[in-house]
C-alpha cells in the first residue's frame, strides 16, 4: 500500500495508506483528511481537491492535461509550481511516500 | 445529551455530520440510513459503475475508520418510520432520541404508471441495489428502451449503446432534458445520441409495456408504434420523500420547504439535499428543487452552521455535470427565465458553450467539452463581473479575457 503524506497549512501531517489505482483525492476523502473537499467526486469539475505536490515528487506524477490546466488556472485560489488536482493523480506503488501540501482554502 | 440525529446517510447527511465535526461540535451525532451499504456516491451509478469501469469500493464516501474516529454513530439498514419531537423510531423498533434533527432523506424514483410496469426487466436507477440489478441484466440484454430523456436516462443510454446494445430513448416532451437545458443544447444531445446509433423518439408517451412469461418484450407508444425491449429503464423523475416531515407537520410543497438557512417551518429542524425545495439561491424568487451533488453538499454545510447557531445564508452558484460518451457537460447557474442566449463554438464539433442572459445580465452557462468557458462563467457568477453578450459571441477570444471587472 503506497503511503501519501498530506501536510496542512499549520505544518501538521496526516499519513494515509492508499490503494494502488485510487487517486490522491479519493484516498484523502475516504480518510476524511481536512481541506480536500472534492465536491465533484473526481469529475474534474470543481477543483476543490487542489494540492501542491512537493518538487521532489513532481517528475513522478506527470503533467496535467488540458482540462486540469483550465481548472488550475481559473478555479484554484493560488496556483503555484506543483499545483495539481488530487483527483487526477493516480496512486501507484512507485509513488509511495508522495508528499503534498494542502492549500489554506479550497474555492 | 442525545445530540443530533441525521436521517438519511448519503451525500447530504455525510456532509452535515462531517461539517458539524469540522466546526468543533462535540455532541453525539447519529447518522441513520435505510440502506444496508456503507454510504456511497450516486453519480457513478449511471456512468462508470454501470459501465463496469468502477468497483463498489471506489464509491464509498469514507473509510469505516472515519466514522469511528469522528464519533459519528452510523446506523445502517434502519429506516426511520416514526418521528415525534425528540424521538425517532425505526422499522425494526429501535428508538433514536435526539435534541436536534436533520432530514436528508432524498427522493425515490417516480414509477411508471402504465399497464405492464411491473413486468420483469423494468428497472429504475436511484440507489446501489438498482444499479447492481441493472448492471447484472445489461450484459445479456439486446434491446434497451430508456423511458425519459433526462440526465440519468441519457447517461444510461450512452453506457448501453457503448456496450453494443440497440438503444431507443423515448421522451414525452418535444426535446431532451427539457427541465434543465435550453433547446439548443437539447437538440445537440438528440443529434449526438443519434450519431452514435441510438434511436431518439420525442413527443411520444409510453402507453403500455407488454411481455411474455412475465418478462418485458416491448414498449407501446402513444403514436401507435411498438418498440422491442428486453430491458427497460425508466428515468422519469424523482419524488422527494416528505412522509417524515409531514408527520412532524412541517410545511411541504413538492419537497420539504426550507429557507436560505436550511430551516424547515419548525426552526429547530433542518433539511437538506434532494428532499428539499428552497428559494432560488441567487434571486430568492419562488421555490426550486435542485437535484445535484453540489446542492446536497452546499445546503448540508449551511444546515450544519444553522444547527450550531450560526446564520450562513445559502447563496452558492448551483452547478452540475453529466457525462455521456466522451461528452462532458458542465452547467453553472440556473438558466430558467433567460431571455437571450449566446452560442460559442460549434455543436457539430461537439465542443461549445451556451451563455444565458436575463435583462442583459449573465445568469448561467451550459458547456460541452468546454471546461474553460464553464469555469469562467462560474467565477463571474461567484465573484461578480460581466461578460457582455456582444463580446461573448466572439469565439476567437478566450472567454476569460472578455470578463469586465465588477462595477
Ligand atoms: C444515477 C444517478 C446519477 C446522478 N448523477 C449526478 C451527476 O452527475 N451530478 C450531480 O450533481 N448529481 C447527480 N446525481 C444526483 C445526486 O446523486 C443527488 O442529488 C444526491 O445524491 C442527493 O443527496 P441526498 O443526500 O439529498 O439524497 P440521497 O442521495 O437520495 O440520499 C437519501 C438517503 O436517505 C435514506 N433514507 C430515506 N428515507 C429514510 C428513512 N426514513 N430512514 C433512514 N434513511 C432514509 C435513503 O435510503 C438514501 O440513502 C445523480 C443521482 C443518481 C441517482
Ligand atoms: S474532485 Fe472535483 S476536480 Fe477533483
Amino acid at each position: 500500500m503506497p503511503k501519501i503524506v498530506y501536510v496542512a497549512t499549520d505544518g501538521s501531517q496526516r499519513v494515509v495508506d492508499a490503494v494502488a489505482g485510487e487517486s490522491v483525492m479519493m484516498a484523502a476523502t475516504r480518510h476524511g483528511v481536512p481541506g480536500i473537499v472534492a465536491e465533484c467526486g473526481g469529475n474534474a469539475s470543481c477543483a476543490t481537491c487542489h494540492v501542491y505536490v512537493r518538487p521532489e515528487s513532481l517528475p513522478l506524477v506527470g503533467e496535467p492535461n488540458d482540462t486540469e490546466e483550465d481548472l488550475l488556472d481559473l478555479a484554484v485560489t493560488e496556483r503555484r509550481e506543483g499545483s495539481r488536482l488530487g483527483c487526477q493523480i493516480e496512486m501507484t506503488e512507485e509513488l509511495d511516500g508522495l508528499t503534498v501540501d494542502i492549500p489554506p482554502v479550497q474555492p | 445529551m442525545s445530540g443530533t440525529l441525521i436521517v438519511g446517510a448519503s451525500q447530504s447527511g455525510i456532509q452535515m455530520a462531517a461539517s458539524l465535526r469540522e466546526a468543533g461540535d462535540e455532541e453525539p451525532i447519529t447518522l441513520v440510513g435505510a440502506e444496508p451499504h456503507p454510504p456511497y456516491q450516486r453519480p457513478p451509478l449511471s456512468k462508470a459503475f454501470l459501465a463496469g469501469k468502477a468497483d463498489l469500493a471506489s464509491l464509498a464516501f469514507r473509510t469505516e475508520a472515519f466514522y469511528a474516529e469522528q464519533k459519528i454513530d452510523l446506523v445502517l439498514g434502519e429506516q426511520v418510520v416514526r418521528l415525534a419531537p425528540g424521538l425517532a423510531t425505526t422499522h425494526s423498533g429501535r428508538s433514536l432520541p435526539f435534541d436536534r434533527l436533520a432530514l436528508t432523506v432524498g427522493a425515490r424514483p417516480r414509477r411508471l404508471g402504465v399497464p405492464g410496469a411491473d413486468l420483469d426487466g423494468v428497472h429504475y436507477l436511484r440507489d446501489l441495489d438498482d444499479a447492481l440489478r441493472l448492471r447484472g441484466r445489461l450484459g445479456a440484454a439486446r434491446h434497451v428502451v430508456v423511458v425519459g430523456g433526462g440526465f440519468i436516462g441519457l447517461e444510461a443510454a450512452a453506457v448501453a449503446r457503448s456496450a453494443g446494445k440497440s438503444v431507443t430513448v423515448v421522451e414525452a416532451a418535444d426535446r431532451l432534458i427539457p427541465r434543465s437545458v435550453a433547446p439548443v443544447v437539447s437538440e445537440f444531445y438528440r443529434r449526438a445520441h443519434q450519431r452514435r446509433g441510438s434511436d431518439v423518439r420525442l413527443g411520444v408517451g409510453v402507453t403500455a409495456l407488454t411481455g411474455e412469461h412475465g418478462q418485458v418484450r416491448a414498449v407501446e407508444l402513444s403514436d401507435g408504434t411498438r418498440v422491442p425491449a428486453d430491458l427497460v429503464l425508466a428515468g422519469v423523475g424523482i419524488v422527494p420523500r416528505t412522509e417524515l416531515a409531514e408527520q412532524l407537520g412541517l410545511h411541504c410543497a413538492g419537497g420539504i420547504v426550507v429557507d436560505e438557512f436550511a430551516r424547515t417551518s419548525e426552526p429547530d429542524v433542518v433539511a437538506a439535499g434532494d428532499c428539499t425545495v428552497a428559494p432560488h439561491p441567487r434571486t430568492r424568487d419562488g421555490l426550486v428543487r435542485l437535484e445535484s451533488v453540489q446542492n446536497a453538499i452546499g445546503q448540508a454545510k449551511v444546515a450544519a452552521a444553522t444547527l450550531l447557531g450560526r446564520r450562513e445564508p445559502y447563496s452558492a452558484v448551483p452547478w452540475f455535470w453529466s457525462d455521456q460518451y466522451d461528452l462532458k457537460l458542465q452547467i453553472a447557474g440556473l438558466s430558467g427565465g433567460h431571455d437571450e442566449h449566446v452560442l460559442r463554438g460549434d455543436p457539430e464539433a461537439e465542443k461549445f458553450s451556451v451563455l444565458y442572459y436575463r435583462g442583459g445580465s449573465l445568469i448561467a452557462v451550459d458547456a460541452v467539452n468546454s471546461t474553460a468557458d464553464y469555469l469562467t462563467v462560474r467565477k463571474v457568477l461567484d465573484r461578480g463581473g460581466e461578460i457582455s453578450p456582444e463580446q461573448a459571441r466572439d469565439n476567437e477570444v478566450p472567454l476569460k479575457r472578455l470578463v469586465s471587472p465588477p462595477a
